[in-house]
Order: C-alpha cells, then structure tokens, then sequence
C-alpha cells in the first residue's frame, strides 16, 4: 500500500509541555482522512509537523520519523515545495492584504508562473472549488481582507488549493462558514479526493463521520486509535473513543 | 423604593460616585492635555514677533556678511541640509535592514537581546558623548579629519537606534498571521518580507526615518567636533552656491550657527538670532508636517 503521510513514534513537544506522544499512523493515498478530539489534543500540531512549519515555532522539537510520500521531511532540502505540495487551511480566515484575484494568485507566482492567462484559468478553477467564484466573479480585484469571514475563509482554501498541493489539510475549516455553504464544500472534497489526500481536523464529530474514510481519536496529546471511520463510530476498541463520538465525554 | 419600581435604570449611590470620579478623571487628563499646547504656541509666537525685522526672502538665500552682522543663513542651512542628507543615506538603509533583521529573522536569544539592549541603550546615549565618539571614531581613528563625512556619520550613529526601534515597531504592526499564511503556501521568509511585510509597513518605516531629519537637523554636539565651523567661505550664486561642501570640507550648519551668534559674536542683531531658530523650527515643522501627512495616507491605505 502506498502511504501519503507516515508518522513513526513521531513525539513533538514545545519546551517542557509535549504536544504530541508517540504517534504512529499510515494515511493512505487519495483518502479523506478524519482527525477528530478535544481541544489541546495535539490535532494542529500534527498538520503542522507534516509541513515543518512547527520550525517557526522556536521552542518546538519534534522526533521520530514523518514520511510524505515515502520522503522522510527531515531530508528534504527544498522545504517550501514540501509545504506547496500541502495545503493549509487554519481555524480562522486570514485574506492577505492584498486583492482576492492576487490572494490566490501568490502561491503560483511565487512558484515562477506568470502567464496572465494561465494564471486567471487557475484562479477561477480554485475559486470554483472553494464554492467562491459566483460572489467574487465580478470583483477580483477587491481587497480579500474586506471580504466576509465566511468569504475570506473560502478565499483561504482557494488559495491552498492554488499551490495544486496532494494533501489538503483542513483545520476545522467550517467555524466561520454558513452550513449551507458548509456542505457544499464537503460536496467539493468529496470530489477532491480523486486528485489528493485530505487531512480533516474537525470539532464537528459527525462531519467526520460524513466524509472521512478513516478516522483519527486524539486525546491529551496521544493518538487514542484509529480506523476505518464507521468502525470507529460504530465499536471503537477504546472507551474513551466511543464516550467522544457518543458525546458522553468529560 | 418606589423610585426603584418605576426606574429600573435608577443609580445606586456607588454607582452615581463612579460617575463623578470618572468625570473628574476625565476632565483632569483633558485639562493637562490641552495645557501640552501651550509651551509650543508661545514658542513659535514669541520666536515669530522677535525674529519679525529680519525675516526675509534674502535672509534665507544670502550668505552670512560683515562677521554675521548683515545678509542672512544661506551657507549654514544648505550645510544643515547637506549633514541631514549625507546622514540619512548612511543611518537609514543600515538602520532598516537591522530592524528587518531584529523582527523577521532573529530567533528569540541572548544574542539577539543582547542586540536589541544595545539599541535601547544607543538611543539614550547624551548627544555630547556621540559628538565625541565621533571625534574619537571617525575624526582621529578612521582618519577623516574634521568635515561634512566625519560629522554626517557621527549623527548617522546618533539617530540610527531609533530608526531601528521605528522600523522594527512598523514591522511588527505586520499581522503574524499573514506572514504564516504566506510560509504555508511555500514562500520564503524573505518572498514574504517583500510582497506582504513592507509593502504594509513602508509608510511607517519612513515616518520613523523622517522623524529623525528633525533630530539631525536640531542637534549641536554632534557636529562641535566632528565638522562644524564658525565661517566658511560660500558662494553667493551659481552651483558653488547650492553644493558649497564636498564630504572632505568643513561645513557651517544651522543649529551651531545659532550657537556662534548667540554666545561667541557681538554686535550680530537680535532678530538674527531669533530668525535663525525660527528658520530652524520651521524646517522641524515642516518635515513634521510630511511625516503626519505619511501617517494619515498609510491609515487610509490600511488594507485590513
């Protein structure tokens, strides 16, 4: 089996406080993978250890061994094609200060693509995905920071999806968007995960349960299991996993 | 009571107390700030009224004549600016990269606080100890002599740690989030410097650097031994006139101007003296007024 993303006794700690604690798991390719659990249990350190961004935290220290696609990141010299070839999108939405045509704009440029045309196809085809296009169609030259929150937070996924990453990490990605909106998103990953791997990291336990093929319990900075994602809701070998997704937890 | 039914909004006597503290607060800090005005206002009226005879279109483009008794502050003020500029050219590029250093590539240890005390302690340094320092570095060590370079560097390290606390202050009003944002899609730090960090700091980079022409115009001790002289010969009219010093030559400036005829020459007229500090305090004024001006254009360019 061809795994995209590797964790073997990967362990992350920031000075005395350890953020992550022996963590092994395999995410394989072209699937949507669920990572649900509390707060402080370690689920955005473990997308920002997959591309080394936890470098810009000074006091953060991560061991063990991250494979991306077979690649142990540790060796990877050219760091930013590593984090174009994942895409993140954060809790909060953050536009750019800059128009929403150049927020999606940036990754391709900085990557050396300056084809006008080539590069208003791939802003549209990003924008359409992230489900922004019709409202933002006649205004790209807007500033992306006057933009809503919801809006801006689809300006945020258009833009990871604008580095055409194989992994789209998601860090619950719905808190500032409407529901209706919402589902059609996860109506567009759904159809995403013929081209790459999505890493879902959500507080909404049922959302995972909609979309993810496998499923992820953290707790406490541990990996409490994980599994094909109906098992996991349905008789998960943990009890502290089923009192989560039964919501008897605390 | 019945007060109390009919006015559920109906003060308590504590809450009517807070009320009148925060008054009196109020109006006491609004008072002191007000009276902030005053000093500035007398200044600019009373330099204005004495300096009133002398001030002139000539007095400002012709040189000094008859030992400083006659003509007007032309060799000094072109001198002034000379310094400024010669010192800007030094002080601001070095002063924005340390500052771009200091908040975007520093990692957080004792070297780089270390760094960021001497800064501090650099900007609290008296003039007069720069002027010799200057004279100690530049004039006798690096073997200058006393002239325009020697005293443009001197002030250059003068006004250099504010540059960097301004620029490294515009820097950080930067939101972090936009430069994570950036790193996540593959930029480099310095990519990201360049197209979101300065684009949205410049303006308050250059209101920091701008600031400091005032500071380096006003400042005597600096120059006292690194440059500065009584009286130099200065064309009255053609090139010589507008480039009089080369960065070997000694030079005349405002601020040490002021100081000659006031203390060390007799018989120079009083709305001399007056006229020279009210060309002075115009000069502040007006770079001022440019560096407000930045402000107000960089908050209605704000993009967040």
């Amino acid at each position: 089996m061809n795994y995209q993303v590797e964790f073997h006794d990967v362990n992350v700690s920031y000075g005395s406080d350890i953020a992550l604690r022996n963590i092994n798991l395999q995410i394989p390719k072209n699937e949507i993978f669920g990572i649900i659990g509390p707060a402080n249990a370690g689920k955005t350190t473990f997308l920002k250890a997959i591309n080394r961004t936890l470098e810009f935290i000074h006091n953060a220290k991560t061991e063990g061994d991250i494979l991306f696609d077979g690649t142990n990141v540790k060796t990877i010299r050219n760091v930013y094609e590593l984090r174009r070839k994942v895409g993140v999108v954060f809790p909060l939405p953050v536009g750019l200060p800059m128009s929403i045509f150049e927020n999606v704009a940036y990754a391709p440029r900085r990557s050396g693509i300056h084809d006008k045309q080539e590069l208003e196809e791939l802003v549209e085809r990003c924008l359409q995905q992230a489900m922004l296009w019709d409202e933002v169609k006649d205004r790209l030259h807007m500033l992306g920071t006057k933009l809503s929150g919801g809006q801006q937070q689809r300006l945020t996924i258009a833009r990871a999806l604008s580095h055409s990453p194989d992994v789209l990490c998601l860090d619950e990605f719905s808190i500032a968007i409407d529901p209706v909106t919402t589902m059609k998103i996860e109506d567009v990953l759904s159809e995403l995960k013929d081209e790459m791997t999505i890493i879902l990291v959500t507080n909404l336990v049922q959302q995972a349960r909609r979309l993810a093929d496998q499923t992820a319990f953290f707790n406490k900075s541990e990996l409490v299991e994980y599994g094909p994602t109906e098992k996991l809701f349905t008789s998960p070998d943990n009890q502290l996993t089923y009192d989560y997704v039964t919501g008897d937890f605390g | 009571m019945s007060n109390e039914l009919n006015n559920p909004f109906a003060a308590t006597d504590q809450e009517r107390q807070a009320r009148e503290k925060e008054k009196f607060i109020k109006l006491s800090t609004q008072l002191i700030t007000w009276l902030l005005v005053i000093p500035v206002v007398a200044i600019i009226v009373f330099l204005v009224y004495k300096s009133w005879p002398a001030l002139s279109v000539e007095f400002i483009t012709e040189n000094p004549k008859v030992r400083m008794t006659a003509g007007g502050i032309w060799a000094p003020l072109i001198g002034t600016f000379f310094l400024v500029l010669v010192s800007l050219i030094i002080a601001a590029p070095i002063g924005i990269l340390a500052g771009v250093y200091l908040n975007e590539f520093a990692r957080d240890n004792w070297l780089t606080r270390f760094i960021n005390l001497a800064v501090v302690n650099l900007a609290g340094v008296p003039s007069i100890v720069h002027g010799l320092f200057g004279l100690g570095a530049f004039v006798y060590f690096l073997g200058m002599d006393r002239c325009l370079l020697a005293a443009s560097c001197t002030v250059a390290v003068m006004t250099l740690p504010v540059i960097i606390t301004s620029t490294k202050e515009a820097l950080a009003s930067v939101p972090m989030a936009f430069r994570v944002a950036c790193w996540n899609m593959g930029a480099t730090k310095w990519q990201t410097i360049r197209t979101i960090v300065l684009p949205n700091s410049i303006s308050g980079i250059l209101t920091g650097v701008i600031l400091q022409v005032a500071r380096a115009a006003g400042e005597t001790a600096p120059i006292l031994f690194t440059g500065a002289m009584i009286s130099s010969r200065v064309a009255d009219s053609g090139w010589d006139a507008w480039v009089p010093y080369g960065l070997e030559d000694r030079f005349m400036a405002l601020s040490y101007h002021l100081y000659i005829i006031s203390t060390q020459w007799q018989n120079v007229p009083e709305s001399f003296k007056f006229g020279t500090a009210a060309v002075m305090i115009g000069l502040v004024i007006a770079v001022n007024s440019i560096s407000i001006g930045f402000r107000i254009y960089l908050r209605s360019r704000k993009k967040w």
